[in-house]
């Protein structure tokens, strides 16, 4: 039970980074590998601003400075979007008729740049990440059960934000203007160019979204985990990644769905085989999903993708 | 002056010329037929008009302006709509959101008459509103192909083998839709392999081979011609 609510939340994250592996695979069928960087980033932007105001320890703080995490978050949002939408300029437009192995590589490549950046940024050790939200179960000091089982103020906190999160961004493919130009672009994007859209609009756009979202799922991380490394990106990022395979890789409900169930997967495994085991049992369901259905769990209803 | 002019123009794919020299004209409220067989350049010189393709020398005009320097995202704001080949509809969108595509261009939102103008037009189309549009039967998806070129309200519709994998019952409802729209004022520039078809809806055709026009004339006079009727219509 505890494993369960642990994976749970711990699948919110993992949701919200797939959730900007498929966007950008459903429009352009780019694995952007520099996403999980750009997460990791996110957490050094959400850490950075929280010192610059005063909350870089948490000694001293009494409550939870909810307009100091409002500010983290949005800046972090900002950074990442910002940076997601430069990278496709600089790094991925100009491949897009190339061959597909020329934008994967170019995508390597700024993965390389962003964990060098957060080694400069914040050195090669781990760093701790306040921890500032209240430290509430809710399973013992509201129903008075003392059990293992905890649902803490942590937990909702994170699916406080990621579900509309994630309903929102359906909203926005499913009846915004915008929404409907991405699903065109992502079905022919030569036919939505002669619907007038303006397809490199709407490639930013999407890089925009990837980011906006990995940089939500920093902020929460960073609360959750209280600390972060600059090497984080790339386990963050591969585990997103299988989930958003193993939702069926351009399919926006199925990135969703595969992070929650790779979150628990990963805390089951960690619970009943031993944390050394987490990896193991993540990447075998990888490989059992490429080899039996690779095109993931919702692979047919490509409908859905972006 | 003719409303879309092509004049001179070259297209290549790579290095293998495809479109030798091609030079026509539409005039307003004409259904214009290219007609020609197989890799004759029919739907290149469409997509060169409609900006998928750029033309390595000469120019495109409508309605006087040179198109070789627009956008191919901004040609249908210029007036030109178009019906690819294979129909190209948005196969995992609904039918609705497939004709509000069509509009996506247009500023001013109010979107009703057009909507009832495909309906009047295509009356199955209004019955399958909500489903997906890759559901949808060949002649469904040529029809929707049609009305969601309509959308944009264009000055010319270029239609691409509409009749394609159509029933025989299909393709004669097709056209006759097709000259209704005429009827109602829209110029249309028509490529068909069906050449029996297309001549017997046209104003006037021109006759493409290897990426040349060989023979122009009005819509009868071409379906009287020895040569046409031998290659293209079949008859001996």
């Amino acid at each position: 039970m505890a494993a369960i609510v642990i994976g749970i939340t711990n699948g919110a994250f993992i949701a919200l980074i797939a959730l900007g592996y498929t966007l950008v695979y459903g429009i352009i069928e780019l694995i952007n590998f520099a996403h999980g960087d750009l997460f990791m980033l996110g957490t050094f932007v959400c850490l950075t601003t929280l010192t610059l105001l005063g909350f870089g320890t948490e000694v001293g703080v009494s409550g939870t400075p909810w307009w100091a995490l409002v500010i983290a978050i949005l800046a972090a949002m900002i950074f990442c979007g910002v940076l997601n939408m430069l990278a496709e300029r600089v790094a991925y437009r100009r491949l897009r008729r190339a061959p597909r192995l020329a934008p994967l590589i170019s995508a390597i490549g700024v993965s390389f740049i962003f964990v060098n950046i957060g080694l400069f940024w914040q050195g090669p050790t781990p760093r701790r990440f306040p921890d500032l939200l209240p430290q509430y179960d809710f399973v013992s000091q509201l129903f008075g059960l003392h059990t293992l089982v905890r649902f803490t103020f942590k937990d909702l906190f994170v699916l406080a934000l990621a579900i509309p999160l994630m309903l929102g961004l359906a909203w926005v493919i499913r009846s915004t203007r915008m929404g409907k130009a991405m699903r065109a672009v992502a079905q022919d994007s030569e036919m939505a160019l002669q619907m007038g859209i303006d397809v490199d609009r709407v490639i930013s756009f999407t890089f925009v979204l990837g980011g906006v979202l990995a940089g939500a799922a920093a902020l929460m991380y960073g609360l959750y985990n209280n600390n972060t490394v600059f090497t984080l990106g790339f386990a963050a990022g591969l585990k997103a990644f299988t989930a958003a395979v193993l939702g069926g890789i351009g399919n926006v409900t199925g990135a969703a769905l595969g992070g929650f169930v790779l979150g628990l997967l990963a805390s089951l495994t960690v619970t009943y085989a031993g944390g050394q085991w987490e990896n193991v049992g993540v990447f075998s369901l990888l490989v059992i999903i490429l080899v039996f259905k690779p095109t993931g769990l919702l692979g047919q209803a490509l409908g859905d993708r972006a | 002056m003719a409303l879309l002019e092509v004049d001179g123009v070259h297209t290549y794919y790579g290095n293998i010329e495809a479109l030798k020299g091609i030079s026509l004209t539409v005039e307003q409220g004409e259904i214009v037929t290219l007609i020609g067989s197989n890799g004759a350049g029919k739907t290149t010189t469409l997509r060169t008009i409609a900006g998928v393709l750029r033309p390595r020398h000469g120019t495109v005009r409508m309605a006087e302006r040179d198109l070789t320097k627009v956008p191919a995202n901004q040609i249908v704001r210029m007036g030109i709509a178009h019906s690819p080949e294979g129909r190209r509809i948005f196969a995992r969108m609904s039918v609705k959101e497939n004709l509000e595509m069509g509009a996506y261009a247009r500023n001013d939102r109010d979107l009703t008459p057009d909507f009832e103008r495909v309906y009047t037009l295509f009356p199955r189309i209004k019955e399958r509103l909500r489903q997906r549009a890759g559901t949808l039967s060949g002649g469904e998806q040529q029809m929707l192909a049609i009305g969601r070129a309509l959308m944009a309200r264009p000055k010319v519709l270029l239609l691409d083998e509409p009749s394609m994998g159509l029933a025989p019952v299909l393709v004669e409802l097709v056209f006759k839709t097709i000259q209704e729209i005429n009827v109602q004022g829209m110029t249309v520039l028509l490529v068909e392999q069906n050449a029996h078809m297309a001549l017997s809806i046209a104003h006037r055709g021109y006759v493409l081979q290897t990426g040349k026009i060989v023979l122009t004339d009005t819509a009868p006079k071409l379906a009287a011609n020895e040569m046409v009727r031998k290659a293209y219509l079949g008859e001996e």
